[in-house]
């Protein structure tokens, strides 16, 4: 595709530290290279903030390539933006027309306190998976890799799971801030596999239990977080959340 | 002056299982008095420390992003190599060790190749046993593809995200010692210095990236995990905040760096687009499976490629390595990218490209098959590029990936410092002059699962349960000191009125060009040398002219950028060195003094034959070096044929 050049207004969330107030600042931003990625643009007004001695934007990112799960902002009201299936770093300019206003804020949520700008603290994600998104299995005392045979279609499911880059879009899209599709995609993942049974029933009451309270919202099935997710897992993760909750219901006194 | 790798004694196949009877044990109630100190979070530190808990060490972990499950590692796509033999297809423990062996083309040390290739295949029972769902059979048993430089089937993978789930495997069993106390998490911490007493490794100091604050930690041992160094060339496929800082402020502090110049440049990877440029894309490597890579025979052919009839093309690589065909090692794809360009035969507007075409694929396996082995890939290719791989052949070109140089070890994996220890891609140990795909992250598990812990072991029993070094003696208070002085350093222009000051992106881009240009895919003495003579030049430039807004006590990503710059602008000379002064070509390291008749890269097994170790002298003085030798017991080093 032929390069273009593009001119953009931006209005971008500065907010110097939590403790002070922080407010849309705008900027005119030209010669924008429709080869370029988001983040390339923000560099490209960084270096000339830089120049003019004023402070950069401040934002998270590090792979660059849609798999860390480091970037992520507001654009235009929609995590990671306009772009379905597409983290922020992967979002490229092309997507934008000459003229355009962008409004680029932090993801907002409760649970994430702000840093600076446009950083945030998602580390209660760490906190849910501590309370149980793993196997617990010490180095050294697991069985041949082949014992267990996986059907292709089991494996195939518990990838797109796995697929979560823990990246937090789809608590910002949530009206109710809620991390269900998070802590779902672990949940089904283990549940699918051979290795995740032991621990199932504990693992689902523990994680549900921790995400709430951490402060992340119930789930009302309005299907933002769906729509936000740069890979695609599919809501049917929160159905297998609220099953397997259910289940260490229901279940409770079976050992 | 040689190092000794403390290698154990005996048959090459019992050397580990020699070595694991003579280390000392620490009794199982005696482990939590001891405190390790683990930098980096990737697949060697994450590993690491979650085994290190396990086994009931303290534990502090540390690293740079917000969540440990963040580490570059969580990029490799391609997958992980292990002797299992489940295609039946001659595959072994002596045949995974003899193509490591060959594919770093005889620069690597035979004990701890054989090592790694016997624990290969406990790694992927451990990762299976954490629910990482690897790719399976219809039958239900795991499946696996080829990787370039092997002619067997060896590589596990999860689709394109390989990296991902053994990293997410690893983090959540480190989650899981987090949970149990045995680890405690110290995210967005750089590691500014390491501190050593008395010849040991005692403590670490680290900026808080949150507050700018420095903290001071003290420990029984330290281990580096801190990944590659490839960001030095501006332009990789390395993850943004990847860097050298770690390993060469313990380089400063008395460790050796070994062969530094070995660097890997992977041969399919997304052009360069504008001066824009942030980082470039790796296409995995899996893509050489059933891609095909080819040009157009005649230079400055410039048609539409679905336009130029087969025998117009040039299917380089096949042609010219009949037996591997698209499938040879990295460096030797690589140059074959850079010869075509040169001579003009390179595509798309830059020229510096090649195609890598699925259409024969795609016309014998079927469409859905072929989606099914890439198409995250192709997925990703296309929001990058906006072309269709399903219907117009890739455009790729090589760039920086890999570092197989990196702070010296033995094979304990300590460096040359006591109680410094160094896992993953931050240390010079498996790969030679040249990694093979999909090595990384099986070296990296099998640094952090089963090796470390072990010689971790050892070493604190040897030493007993000293007290820990008191972080408020004058040790961590002068290191303190003069991080505080170097960044106060970097501020200085920061509300100057002087004319010509440039953004510290400014000065990476230009050391990244200069070293691409004269210490990248082929090196000459000459191009060396005026690499040498601009990087003080640059360096000088630096340290006067560099514009760093903001304070050092608060969230500040232009400082903590500039303090990596300031390290690439140090290290990269004595890469340069090293280039200079391994007059042989071998594996990724191509001196064109050293070709063969038919133009292949040649070997010096006479001059060469072992790892260049550099030392720190103190500032402003010469660094100097010691050698490894290498010993070839097993393998022969030959002349590698690919052919
Ligand atoms: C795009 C891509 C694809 C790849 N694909 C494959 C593949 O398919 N197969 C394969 O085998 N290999 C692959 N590799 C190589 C492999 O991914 C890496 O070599 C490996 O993951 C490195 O792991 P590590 O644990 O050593 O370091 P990393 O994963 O780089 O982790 C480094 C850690 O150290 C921390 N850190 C770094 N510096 C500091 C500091 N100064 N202070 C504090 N903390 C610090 C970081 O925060 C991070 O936690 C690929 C590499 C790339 C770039
Ligand atoms: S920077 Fe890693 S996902 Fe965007």
């Amino acid at each position: 595709m032929p390069e273009k050049k593009i001119s953009l207004i931006l209005k971008i969330w500065r907010q110097k530290n939590p403790d002070q107030q922080g407010k849309l600042v705008t900027y005119e931003l030209s010669d924008i290279s429709s080869s370029m990625s988001f983040l390339e643009m923000l560099d490209l007004l960084n270096e000339q903030l830089t120049i003019k001695a004023e402070e950069p934007v401040a934002f998270d990112n590090d792979c660059r390539e849609g798999i860390c799960g480091k970037c992520g902002a507001m654009v235009n009201g929609t995590p990671h933006g306009p772009e379905r299936e597409t983290t922020l770093c992967q979002l490229h300019m092309r997507h934008f027309k000459d003229g355009d206003t962008i409004y680029i804020e932090p993801f907002r949520s409760v649970a994430f306190p702000l840093i600076k700008d446009l950083v945030i603290d998602r580390s209660a994600l760490d906190t849910v998976i501590m309370a149980g998104g793993y196997i617990s299995v010490n180095a050294g005392s697991a069985v041949e890799a082949n014992t267990h045979p996986v059907g292709r279609d089991v494996a195939e499911q518990a990838m797109d799971s796995a697929a979560c880059i823990g990246c937090g879009a789809c608590v910002a899209a949530c009206p109710n801030a809620s991390a269900m599709l998070f802590t779902g995609a672990k949940i089904t993942q283990l549940a699918l596999l051979p290795q995740g049974q032991p621990e199932r029933k504990k693992r689902a009451a523990s994680m549900v239990k921790t995400m709430d309270k951490l402060g992340f919202g119930g789930c009302t099935n309005i299907g933002e977080c769906e729509k936000a997710c740069p890979k695609n897992i599919s809501i049917t993760n929160i159905a297998r959340l609220n099953h397997e909750y259910m289940r260490t219901i229901l279940l409770a006194d079976e050992k | 002056m040689q190092l000794d790798a403390k290698i154990p004694a005996g048959p090459i196949a019992q050397k580990w299982d020699n070595r694991r009877f003579e280390y000392n044990l620490v009794n199982p109630a005696n482990r939590r008095k001891y405190t390790v100190l683990v930098i980096g979070t990737g697949l060697a530190g994450a590993s690491a420390a979650a085994t290190l808990g396990e086994l009931g060490y303290n534990v502090k972990i540390f690293c740079l992003q917000d969540s440990p499950r963040r580490a570059h590692s969580i990029a490799a796509q391609g997958g992980i190599n292990a002797a299992k033999n489940y295609q039946n297809d001659g595959d072994s423990v002596f045949r995974l060790f003899h193509d490591t062996i060959k594919g770093g083309d005889f620069r690597s040390r035979e004990a701890n190749v054989y090592r790694l290739a016997q624990l290969s295949n406990l790694i992927i029972d451990q990762c299976v046993a954490q629910g990482i769902p690897f790719a399976r059979e219809y039958g239900g048993t795991l499946a696996n593809r080829s990787f370039g430089g092997a002619q067997v089937s060896r590589t596990f993978y999860a689709r394109g995200q390989t990296g991902q789930q053994l990293l997410l495997g690893a983090y959540s069993s480190l989650m899981r010692q987090v949970a149990l106390g045995t680890v405690s998490l110290f995210p967005r911490r750089e590691l500014m210095d390491v501190i050593v007493e008395e010849g040991r490794a005692s403590g670490i100091i680290c900026r808080n990236l949150i507050n700018g604050q420095l903290e001071s930690y003290n420990g029984h041992s330290v281990v580096l995990a801190t990944g590659g160094y490839g960001n030095v060339f501006h332009l990789s496929t390395n993850a943004m905040a990847s860097n050298v800082s770690a390993g060469w402020r313990a380089y400063k502090r008395g460790a050796g760096l070994a062969n530094p110049c070995f660097v890997q440049i992977h041969p399919t990877c997304i052009p360069i687009s504008g001066t824009h440029q942030s980082k470039l894309t790796l296409m995995s490597e899996s893509l050489r499976n059933d891609g095909r890579v080819w040009v157009p025979k005649q230079a400055g052919d410039t048609r539409d490629p679905a336009k130029i009839p087969e025998n117009e093309r040039d299917y380089y690589l096949e042609r010219k390595y009949p037996s591997f065909g698209n499938l040879v090692p990295r460096d030797i794809a690589s140059r074959g990218a850079k010869e075509v360009c040169d001579q003009q035969r390179g595509v798309s507007e830059t020229g510096q490209a090649v195609y890598l075409d699925f259409q024969d694929a795609i016309q014998r396996d079927g469409l859905n098959t072929i989606r099914y082995k890439y198409g995250n890939l192709f997925q990703m290719y296309q929001k990058i590029t906006a072309d269709n791989p399903e219907t117009h052949p890739m455009k790729i070109y090589p760039a920086v990936h890999y570092t197989m140089g990196g702070l010296w070890v033995d094979y304990n994996l300590m460096t040359t410092i006591p109680g410094l220890f160094a896992i993953g891609e931050v240390n010079y140990s498996d790969h030679g002059a040249n990694r093979l795909g999909a090595s990384a992250l099986m070296q990296g598990l099998a640094d952090g699962y089963f090796v470390l812990p072990y010689s971790m072991g050892d070493y604190l029993a040897t030493m007993g349960p000293v007290a820990l070094s008191d972080t408020n003696q004058p040790l961590f208070k002068e290191a303190t000191e003069s991080i505080d002085n170097q960044t106060a350093l970097l501020l200085k222009n920061n509300n100057s009125k002087k004319k010509g000051l440039q953004t510290v992106e400014h000065y990476h881009r230009k050391l990244g060009k200069t070293l691409w240009d004269h210490c990248g895919i082929s090196r000459n003495k000459e191009g060396l040398q005026t690499a040498l003579a601009s990087i003080p030049e640059i360096r000088a430039e630096f340290w006067d002219n560099c514009l760093v807004p903001g304070t050092g006590l608060e969230f500040n990503q232009s400082l903590e950028k500039a303090c990596r710059v300031a390290d690439y602008l140090e290290f990269s000379e004595i890469m340069v060195q090293d280039a200079l002064q391994r007059e042989e070509s071998c594996g990724c390291h191509l001196r064109e003094e050293s070709m063969s008749v038919d133009n292949e890269a040649q070997r010096d097994d006479k001059n060469f034959s072992h790892v260049t170790v550099w030392f720190h002298n103190g500032k402003e003085k010469t660094a100097t070096t010691k050698r490894e030798p290498l010993e070839f017991e097993l393998s022969k080093p030959s002349t590698r044929n690919y052919k």
